[in-house]
């Protein structure tokens, strides 16, 4: 039972961020592949420091909401981000870039974390990947 | 043959089930990986990954809220 886990990550806050890495964790850990093709906000998240910085998608009060959240996320033992990221690519996870996106945000691959992409690519490796995935999520 | 033990006392999902597959992975085939954990949902599911990567369930135990969950590689 192997199977593979393709997630769009579109947006850049900070909760649907979790919501993907926990996914794609959840599947490298059940024995799929998985890859998470970084697009628009959610790139933003891949820059040198940038993990931790989206606000909450909903209430995020300038701030406040996203400082109580992440309050309660402690008191509960949730992992960060990094964390997850770390784990995602020490269980084989892959790492895609929009290179698109990094051309209209003017971003460079030396303001991003290239130790951690695996690909800077656009739709076609999106679709090669999703196709032959069971799982896949626009997030 | 080598036993492996993961602590995830207190610790939330999707945790348990990462280190449980870390320790896997770095198991060697015949070794046994005993997880330890309190979050409840990771209790059910843990199993569900161990069949899902054709490994052997041992067994799986419960006392007082703590639950030990014992893998064959």
């Amino acid at each position: 039972m192997a199977g593979k886990a393709t997630i769009i990550v579109h947006s850049g806050d900070m909760d649907k961020v979790y919501s993907a890495l926990i996914v794609a964790n959840g599947a490298l850990a059940m024995g799929m592949e998985a890859s998470l093709f970084f697009t628009f906000w959610g790139l933003q998240r891949l820059k040198k420091g940038g993990l931790e910085k989206g606000p909450l998608s909903k209430m995020n009060m300038l701030g406040l909401g996203k400082w109580m959240v992440k309050r309660r996320m402690k008191k509960a033992g949730a992992a960060s981000l990094e964390r997850l990221l770390q784990d995602f690519k020490e269980l084989g996870g892959k790492i895609l870039a929009c290179d698109m996106t990094m051309e209209i945000m003017r971003i460079k691959k030396e303001d991003l974390r290239d130790d951690l992409i695996s690909d800077y690519c656009a739709v076609g490796t999106y679709i090669n990947e999703a196709r032959e995935s069971t799982i896949t999520l626009f997030i | 043959m080598a036993e492996i033990k993961v602590d995830c006392t207190s610790e939330t999902c999707p945790v348990p089930l990462v280190e449980t597959r870390k320790a896997l992975r770095k198991a060697k085939e015949g070794d046994v990986v005993e997880v330890i954990g309190t979050h409840p949902a990771s209790k059910k599911e843990i199993p569900m990954a161990v069949k899902a990567l054709g490994l052997e369930l041992i067994d799986v135990q419960e006392e007082g809220g703590v639950w030990r969950i014992r893998i064959r590689r």
